[in-house]
């Protein structure tokens, strides 16, 4: 407290006073924009454009599609983090420095990349494609690019805290005879379990916003491969600007639920990392 | 005779929380295969698709008038946005990180806000703003000022999105630091400004970096604001990513990457100067140690 009353630096008025005038010019404002617009629309307005039938379906299409990528990058994503903390391999470094690579890439190379990489003559979909398995311009195509994007959410987020994971538990549960398979499921995992879950929350928020890689992938097909940012776009440039708002709170609303959600993780995984 | 006891044990320890090699080797196969597909490939085909045609017909796409000014425009936007978030970064983190006030977890999650706003949505509030039926439209359309289709919504929108890059690296690297030394030198009588340039800053530099070649990185290469606010004018409000869509619209499939392959560049560089960067700290801790 008493630091507090004698801190003898400067600079405290001019940099919140700027910090506040910024933030306010360059989010807050445009926020009220949004905010002011919506409250234009009367509640049956707003009802009817946010829930018509191609609104539904996008929503649909946009929270299931990013639950899949989500889920596969809590499986995969957190597999890549085991193997780079536990074990030794040639490469490694290689593959741990790539693993922000979908962070660096814009989102329309990555789209245009992966787009190529499963259509029927690209380098996996000549492979894929005459299984049945089309990447590119399917609700499938969509899920491997929103599993690109939100990758290192799950790996990045899981990597610190198995560098250091206590291992004397493990250690314990060794010597009392328990098979490491079991060691694994009953120990190791309910420990990582809210981290894991916190990558997935991370990677899901991502991938319900995206729209830059889906564009090149999706084919943008209305009720079959048309993302909720999509068909904002879509109203934009029909010039229905009601519609595209009534979308946009929807989809910040629905993301806002699970940025809520992630910080009732973080707080309930760190009481557990305390006891 | 000690000594191999004492490596028996070790060794058995490690074998009971290890699994089996088969298991181990089959997990990394496993990690080796997502990253081939998710990692390399994208990568990889990225260049041999822009090089498919051969390296006259790269130069030849990247040469294109309407590429120029499309890069001429990215350059130009990061330019405007990086050091205006830069500023912005440095001001939040002395005040978030140096002082106590009430309302910090507020305005740390205003902050972070951009980040969780899809960036559809956030090109869509500046046209609310400033667009022809926006709050501001008919009094900027009346003042012949244009924003919403020109550069200032470009730079804006760009903004928007970057706005939290710089703050959330160096935030946390200026909150480890403490405050001692600074408080030390303006107890001797060093002033606010020569406090930041001699210790505040030579101590943040590398974090300070990152956060500039994040931001950076995701202001040349945003697309979902910036196709919004755009208008996509070729040759004047078109952007590198939105090239690419635009070329990847038309008749040959090697052009977008070509253009492509120019932000694939970038995107490895800025992974180098990340690499670089976290191996430099990592040393000074260990130094410190």
């Amino acid at each position: 407290m008493s630091r507090k009353k004698h801190n003898p630096l400067s600079g405290f008025k001019l940099t919140l006073g700027f910090t506040i005038f910024y933030l306010s010019l360059i989010v807050l404002l445009p926020l009220a924009a949004l905010t002011v617009k919506t409250f234009e629309l009367t509640w049956s307005e707003f009802w009817e454009l946010a829930t018509n039938e191609r609104a539904m379906a996008a929503y649909k299409l946009s929270l299931g599609a990013s639950f899949i990528a989500a889920a596969a990058n809590a499986v995969f994503g957190s597999l890549l983090a085991w193997v780079l903390v536990r074990y030794k391999f040639p490469g490694q470094g290689f593959i741990d420095g790539l693993i922000d690579f979908p962070f660096a890439l814009p989102t329309a190379v990555a789209g245009l990349t992966l787009a190529s990489l499963f259509a029927e003559n690209g380098w996996l979909g000549q492979w894929l494609v005459p299984h049945g398995i089309k990447g590119a311009f399917t609700p499938l195509g969509i899920v491997i690019a929103l599993t690109f994007v939100g990758m290192p959410f799950s790996v990045r987020t899981l990597q610190p805290v198995l560098e250091t994971f206590d291992r004397s538990v493990e250690e314990a549960a060794a010597t009392l005879g328990t098979n490491r398979l079991r060691t694994f499921v009953q120990i190791i995992l309910p420990t990582l379990f809210p981290t894991i879950l916190t990558g997935f929350a991370l990677a899901f928020a991502r991938a319900l916003g995206e729209y830059g890689s889906i564009v090149f992938i999706s084919g943008n097909l209305p009720f079959q491969t048309e993302i909720a940012p999509q068909l904002i776009v879509m109203r934009l440039e029909q010039y229905d600007y009601t519609g595209a708002i009534a979308l946009a709170v929807v989809l910040m609303v629905l993301s806002f639920i699970v940025l809520g959600t992630i910080n009732i993780l973080e707080s309930w995984s760190a009481r557990f990392s305390r006891q | 005779m000690k000594r191999t006891l004492k490596s028996e044990r070790i060794s058995s320890s490690q074998r009971s929380t290890q699994e089996p090699a088969l298991v181990k080797w089959l997990l990394i196969a496993v990690a080796m295969a997502f990253s081939v597909v998710f990692l390399f490939l994208p990568i990889i085909n990225v260049f041999v698709q822009a090089f498919s045609k051969g390296a006259a017909h790269y130069w030849n796409v990247l040469a294109e008038p309407d590429t120029l000014s499309a890069i001429r425009l990215t350059l130009l936007t990061a330019a405007i946005c990086v050091p205006l978030n830069v500023i912005f970064g440095v001001a939040a983190s002395w005040a978030i990180a140096k002082f106590e006030f009430r309302g910090k977890s507020v305005l740390l999650t205003f902050i972070d806000l951009p980040f969780s706003i899809s960036p559809v949505v956030s090109g869509l509030m500046f046209i609310l703003l400033f667009g022809a039926n926006g709050l501001f439209g008919p009094f900027l359309q009346s003042h012949g000022v244009k924003i919403i289709f020109a550069l200032p919504g470009i730079v804006l929108a760009t903004t928007f999105v970057t706005f939290p890059f710089v703050a959330r690296e160096l935030i946390p690297v200026m909150q480890a630091t403490g405050s001692d030394q600074e408080q030390v030198a303006m107890t001797l009588g060093a002033s606010g400004w020569q406090t930041f340039w001699h210790i505040t800053l030579p101590s943040v530099k590398w974090g300070l970096l990152y956060g500039v070649i994040l931001c950076n990185a995701r202001a040349m290469g945003e697309f979902g604001a910036v196709s919004v606010v755009s208008g996509h004018i070729a040759g004047l409000t078109d952007t590198v990513p939105l090239r690419i869509e635009k070329l990847y619209n038309e008749f040959d499939p090697a052009a977008p990457f070509a253009v492509a392959s120019l932000l694939a560049l970038l995107a490895l560089l800025t992974l180098a100067i990340k690499t670089f960067l976290v191996w430099k700290t990592e040393r000074r801790e260990r130094q410190a140690r």
